[in-house]
């Protein structure tokens, strides 16, 4: 089903990549997909986290989220690199992760390094530690909006049949 | 006259890029040490990168030059905390010890 998923999305990069659309190089097209296809079957890389598909409704509501909050934050950010006395506190602090897969800790982690101001330095069991520029930034991801945020994102694939074996690496 | 409108729309998504840019550049000097060095890093790559894509977009039109931007802006914005993340791990794994609570 995945693997069928795969193709289609493989076929769509390609159709829009390429804009090339006479009959010889879209079959050329259309067998590279499904060899590509076949191959990623083969090797077992068409799981829940080599092709999230089951995450896609959650995560149209939850990027313009992100997004918005990393622009929150690049402005922060620049404030306290322009002033001229460039009050920054750097913190480390541990977080908890709430998320059910590895899947969901990579993301948090991942939406965490991308929002300038915090990089998880280290993931382990159902920790993230976190480097914060600002007292402010630590004290943003202490309060844990975007931790329960991808919990939910990740929570609502694993109903629809993803999670089972996601501490398989 | 909409032509005119989406080139100011582009320009101003250019200037917020290049300006992000620009004071990504200024942080990699300013800040002390190699983790708050980072985060003005992250900058770039979110709304520097980011901002100069899109404005790109509006520039190209809507054809196949604006997917492939859109492609180029979805594989940074997946590709650079990844990044991020293993060398600051890897800074933490060679025992460099991050400076804290310093104020100047």
């Amino acid at each position: 089903m995945r693997t069928v998923a795969l193709t289609i999305c493989l076929a769509a990069t390609w159709l829009l990549l390429s804009g090339h659309y006479d009959p010889l190089l879209l079959s050329l097209g259309a067998a590279s997909c499904v060899l590509v296809a076949w191959i990623a079957w083969r090797m077992d890389v068409v799981d829940h986290e080599g092709f999230p598909i089951h995450l896609s409704w959650q995560a149209v509501l939850y990027w313009p989220w992100l997004i918005f909050e990393i622009i929150k934050s690049n402005i922060d950010v620049a404030l306290v690199i322009l002033r001229p006395s460039m009050p920054i506190s750097p913190t480390v602090l541990t977080v908890k992760t709430t998320q059910g897969s590895e899947l969901g800790q990579v993301i948090y982690a991942n939406s965490i390094t991308l929002t300038p101001g915090t990089v998880s330095l280290r993931v382990y069991d159902d920790k993230i530690d976190v480097h914060a520029l600002t007292k402010a930034g630590a004290d943003g991801i202490a309060a844990g909006e975007m931790d329960r945020r991808v919990t939910l994102m990740d929570a609502s694939g694993a109903k629809t049949g993803g999670k089972s074996g996601g501490r398989g690496g | 006259m909409e032509g005119q409108i989406l080139q100011i729309v582009a320009w101003v998504f250019l200037g917020v890029g290049a300006v992000f840019s620009l004071i990504g550049g200024i942080g990699l000097i300013r800040l002390p040490d190699f983790y708050t060095r980072m985060h003005a890093a992250g900058m770039t790559d979110t709304l520097g990168a980011g901002g100069i894509l899109i404005g790109l977009m509006f520039l190209s039109g809507f054809n196949l030059v604006t997917a492939k931007l859109i492609f180029i802006l979805l594989f940074i914005f997946f590709t650079s905390p990844t990044s991020s993340h293993s060398v600051a791990k890897a800074a933490m794994g060679a025992g460099f010890k991050p400076l804290l609570q310093r104020r100047d």
